[in-house]
């Protein structure tokens, strides 16, 4: 056991937390300086469990089989990044993004066609919020058998796990207008489609995004569960079950940092974007 | 446009739609068994050098052994002879395999419940959490926790804790975060009105939380218990696959997709879709029950 290392760690993560404390009472009237302490609080917090984490792992001597310091995994991402992105290429490239616009596109048009008639909303609405809390990753194994070991068969995975969150948001969406601006599109003699263009797409804009960023999150897990069920010999679920089972634990959070890393961007963009595309919401003025 | 009530409204609103359109979906199954189906048999005939007509065609595709697509009889079947015909302390049990998904699921559904309020209260109470804490919980959800779940489950075996609590704890990291950010709204629910009311009353923190904040966020505790309830379902689901398919539906899963077992796989699928519509279900009841008790009912 290794105190100072460990005192050293802790003493960090105190010495941070005070800065925090002070950042945090701050109230700067610059507007700059305000958001770089807005950015500022989390990065030090993240930047302290980091050393922590190293801390715990050198001053006990935890074995590397159980948990590597964030030290050595990023010694194994930087000596490894032909490996991690040939298999970001193929599950993450391949898979998810076709997957995501496929699941999401047709999520949509069901929820259009949905909207345009009623029968189908009373019938199909409750069927998709039961389907939307399954377990669908369940069906990986069947997609494998239909569609192949290759990406495919996770895009299809990734289809079907993406489809109902957008359709049962889209459908909420779609009712968000209100009466009065409906009615002024009536007297403007607007037809259903160029209700459905003008007005109540881009009202349902917040739900769609909604959608899309769950969806996100959804996809890169879809993926990577389907891998473990079979798959070529590279991606990101592949590397994880083999590497658990060679105990390279640090290649594992490897792969883990790179999907956390793809994750975090996806929502971040889809973020920012959706300020741009809904900037008139009360939540952005 | 016409107002139905009561039972009939219940018939046209719901039971009518809903029915057609499962029927629709059972129909399209059926046509879509026999399709994906056919390719094995014609070859089979072929093989055979037998010619085989089209009535025999569909028969045969709905009985086969190793469908690609069972037809839904085929399921219903193996349902009732996995959970009623058999002991439910056999493993071939569907009833056995459901009970150690389940007990899973409630545990990491407890534990995760249990932080995700935990957290909620002390963001609530400490900007400096709030401010460093907060992105973070976000941020934990972008990482494809699902795909960790091998990590965790080798690494708490290789220590020696092994059984239920690994699996519960993948249960627990998908469930709280629904619940802490649920919480977070709702605990910051009430308004300044109410809040500055409490202040003119001298109460101390403590009696604001217990008789405001509480309170007010108990119909955003339910809906996120709703959402915590399915994802703890699948976390336990996904955690059973890598300890080797030993026991629970996501090895019944597993092991159907490695012997090519798809009847099996389908039914295992069947149940883990009955056990968290219960699920939903119950938690929507005891939210009903509870909220109309405050006199919050909708």
């Amino acid at each position: 056991m290794n105190t100072q290392i460990l005192a050293v760690a802790v003493a960090f993560w105190l010495v941070a937390w005070l800065v925090n404390t002070w950042l945090v009472g701050l109230r700067p009237t610059n507007g700059f300086v305000a958001k770089t302490i807005n950015l500022m609080i989390p990065l030090l917090f993240g930047v302290a469990l980091l050393v922590l984490w190293e801390g715990v792992i050198k001053g006990f001597d935890v074995s590397k089989v159980l948990m590597p310091a964030p030290s050595m995994v990023w010694a194994r991402i930087t000596s490894s990044v032909d490996i991690l992105w040939a298999d970001f290429y193929q599950t993450y490239m391949k898979a998810v993004l076709a997957g995501y616009a496929m699941g999401c596109g047709s999520g949509f048009i069901a929820a259009v066609i949905v909207d345009r008639v009623p029968f189908l909303r009373k019938g199909l609405l409750p069927i998709g919020n039961l389907v939307a809390a399954l377990p669908v990753v369940g069906i990986a194994p069947i997609m494998i058998m239909w569609f192949g070991f290759d990406w495919q068969s996770k895009a299809a995975v990734v289809v079907v796990m993406t489809f109902f969150p957008m359709l049962v948001n889209t459908v909420a969406g779609l009712t968000a207008s209100g009466n009065m601006e409906r009615d002024l599109m009536r007297t403007y003699a607007s037809n259903y489609w160029q209700t459905l263009v003008k007005l109540r797409i881009p009202a349902a804009m917040p739900f769609i995004f909604n959608a899309l960023k769950i969806n996100s999150t959804l996809a890169l897990i879809g993926a990577i569960v389907a891998e473990f069920f079979g798959t070529p010999i590279v991606g990101m679920g592949f590397r994880i079950s083999t590497e658990v089972g060679r105990m390279n634990i640090d290649m594992v959070w490897a792969e883990i940092f790179v999907a956390a890393l793809a994750g975090s961007l996806s929502y971040g963009l889809l973020a920012l974007l959706e300020r741009a595309v809904t900037f008139w919401h009360p939540s952005y003025r | 446009m016409l107002q139905r009530r009561g039972f009939s409204a219940l018939l046209y609103d719901r039971i009518v739609p809903i029915g057609v359109v499962v029927a629709v979906i059972v129909v399209l199954w059926y046509g879509f068994a026999v399709l994906l189906n056919a390719q094995f048999e014609r070859d089979q005939a072929a093989r055979a050098k037998t010619e085989i007509t089209t009535s025999q065609l569909i028969e045969r595709t709905l009985s086969q052994d190793r469908p690609l697509l069972p037809a839904p009889h085929q399921v219903v079947r193996e349902i009732w002879d996995t959970t009623v015909m058999k002991k439910i302390t056999s493993k071939r049990s569907l009833v056995y395999h459901g009970w150690i998904t389940l007990s899973s699921t409630l545990l990491g559904f407890l534990m995760g419940t249990v932080l995700g309020i935990s957290l909620a209260v002390a963001i609530v109470h400490s900007k400096v959490l709030d401010r460093s804490l907060m992105p973070w919980i976000i941020v934990s959800q972008t990482v494809p926790i699902l795909a960790i779940a091998p990590v965790i489950i080798v690494v708490l075996n290789a220590i020696g804790i092994s059984g239920l609590f690994p699996k519960a704890l993948i249960s627990t990291y998908l469930s709280f975060f629904p619940v802490a950010v649920g919480m977070v709204k709702g605990l910051r629910s009430p308004d300044v009105m109410h809040l500055d009311l409490m202040r003119t009353y001298n109460s101390s923190a403590a009696q604001v939380f217990w008789k405001l904040r509480w309170p007010a966020s108990v119909p955003f505790l339910f809906t996120s218990m709703k959402v915590a309830v399915a994802i703890s379902l699948v976390g336990a689901i996904v955690g059973e696959m890598p300890t080797g398919a030993v026991a629970g539906l996501g090895a019944r899963l597993l092991s159907g997709s490695y012997y090519g077992q798809t009847i099996q796989i389908w039914s295992a699928l069947f149940s883990a879709a009955v056990l968290a519509a219960v699920l939903v279900m119950l938690v929507d009841l005891v939210s009903r029950i509870v909220l109309r008790r405050m006199g919050m009912a909708q």
